[in-house]
């Protein structure tokens, strides 16, 4: 973050967030195996705060439900993110907010995917690879001061 | 495909964390392992099975990495936490001998020379280190090379020649020989696209086989270089391409076979076995055998025993480990 309390983008747009999901019969119906889409996931990650503003990664418009794609079947979990602007320092942990907030929700056995969305950031292979090596994401997350920051934007804030 | 993977046993080994590798003894009789959960786990056959002999700690992080001494009496291990510990072989259990410091930051590999004299380790600091070994156990530091842009992740030695490899998240793979007690980068291999997280020497030390993040494996072969002087030629000399479905995280070449094996992001375990017949400068490799759910989270290693053919460890990011065998497939 640049000194003190200036942001970087101070005066970001803000998008309205999405209603509750509707619930069919068939997901009520406890019998039947629900596969886990991209709703589910999106909820998932469309509440984590943003690091800079006092607003969620939805309201600010860095994730959407059309960017989660999700193959229960291939255990497969794919998220696009957006940065409101294209040199924002936050992406790298904005990114790794999404990826942790995946690991610790979802099953072991999905694969978790998370880069950023394309020709919307400067620095977006140096980021994407950062995100997918998993050796220097274990190794962040055992940084004491990083895993508060991160769990700071995953806490719940009432929304 | 003409050969089975068939399990022999699995491990709950670094429970509720992530099993990062796993290395043989030189005689093979037992094997250690390491992981997030900071500690290193050695392994010893008793009667059929696999059990644990002791559990060592001293890290304050995840340990990456474990390597025995060729002697098989000391074991290394590499951690996040930027030291490298040495451990002597005491009866049946270890104790810590030294701690080398130095590293800025996560200490991602170690591994011995094959005469034992000599160590090298590398981090995300982006240097490799190599540290000569007296007879007193005294280790000290012989050279601080930085030819890599990026992390390293992995660094091994030639089998019998005191030459040096290392892999980076700069997408290069570098190759250092020891000029007047100064160790130079003598060869740097372009190839990759991506991080390349492991290498593997074959039985001769004339061929290298590198994996990536890029899903591919690729073969390099020693050339002469014909000026007589300079650099060293290290050529591609095959790359498999279109059998893993994620990032290739460990190669293991057995040098008892000459089976190739890798671990990969896609759960799988893979063997690879070397058309004899091709020409020897467009190398062909086959599968020969695969267990596609060989773990139920990525493979981060696979290590052949050194003395019984055919006899191969996995680990994974659920903590497990895996011993299988080899052999000819009978359906």
């Amino acid at each position: 973050m640049s000194g003190g309390t200036r942001l970087e983008n101070a005066n970001p747009v803000i998008f309205q967030r999405s209603g509750e999901r509707l619930l069919t019969a068939s997901e009520e119906d406890e019998d039947v195996h629900d596969p886990i889409d991209d709703r589910e996931i999106f909820d998932l990650i469309r509440s984590i705060n943003d690091p800079e503003h006092p607003l969620s990664l939805e309201e600010l418009n860095v994730v959407e439900q059309v960017r989660v794609k999700v193959n229960d079947a291939e255990s497969t979990v794919s998220v696009e993110f957006t940065p409101t602007i294209p040199h924002c320092s936050m992406a790298t942990l904005i990114g790794l907010s999404i990826k942790v907030k995946l690991l610790r929700s979802l099953p072991d056995r999905f694969k978790i995917d998370v880069c950023i969305t394309p020709g919307t950031h400067t620095s977006e292979v140096a980021v994407n690879k950062q995100l997918a090596d998993k050796e220097r994401v274990a190794a962040a997350l055992e940084n004491s001061s990083l895993l508060e920051v991160v769990n700071q934007c995953l806490s719940t804030r009432s929304i | 495909m003409k050969e089975a993977l068939s399990l022999v046993q699995r491990l709950s080994a670094h429970p509720d964390s992530r099993c990062w590798f796993v290395s043989w003894n030189p005689t093979g009789t037992l094997f250690a392992s390491c992981g997030g959960d900071k500690a290193i786990r050695i392994w010893g056959r008793e009667g059929d099975s696999w059990i644990c002999k002791s559990v060592l700690h001293q890290h304050q992080r995840t340990v990456r990495k474990v390597a025995w001494s060729p002697c098989g009496n000391y074991l290394a291990s590499a951690s996040f936490d930027a030291t490298t510990c040495i451990w002597k072989k005491k009866n049946d259990d270890f104790e810590s001998l030294t701690v080398l410091e130095g590293h800025e930051n996560e200490v991602k590999c170690v591994a011995w020379a094959p005469s034992g004299n000599l160590l090298a380790t590398c981090s995300r600091d982006k240097s490799v280190w190599v540290w000569e070994v007296d007879e007193e156990d005294e280790y000290e530091c012989v050279t601080v090379v930085n030819s890599h842009t990026q992390d390293v992740k992995h660094v091994v030695w030639h089998p019998t020649q005191e030459l040096l490899a290392s892999a980076s998240y700069d997408n290069n793979i570098c190759i250092y020989k020891d000029e007047d007690d100064d160790w130079e980068c003598r060869a740097t291999l372009q190839g990759h696209t991506s991080t390349v997280w492991s290498l593997s020497f074959d039985g001769t030390g004339q061929r290298l086989a590198s994996c990536s993040d890029d899903r591919t494996v690729k073969i390099w072969k020693e050339y002469p270089n014909e000026s007589g002087e300079g650099d060293l030629l290290w050529k591609c000399v095959c790359t498999l391409s279109g059998y893993h479905g994620r990032t290739v995280y460990d190669v293991a070449w057995c040098p008892l076979t000459g089976a190739l094996a890798t671990a990969c992001g896609d759960d799988a375990v893979r063997v690879f076995k070397e058309d004899e017949s091709a020409n020897p400068d467009q190398l062909v490799f086959s599968l020969a055998a695969q267990v596609t759910k060989a773990h139920s989270q990525d493979v981060n290693c696979v290590a052949w025993n050194p003395q019984e053919p055919g006899l191969l460890a996995s680990c994974s990011d659920n903590g497990e480990i895996a011993l299988w065998r080899i052999q000819e497939d009978s359906t």
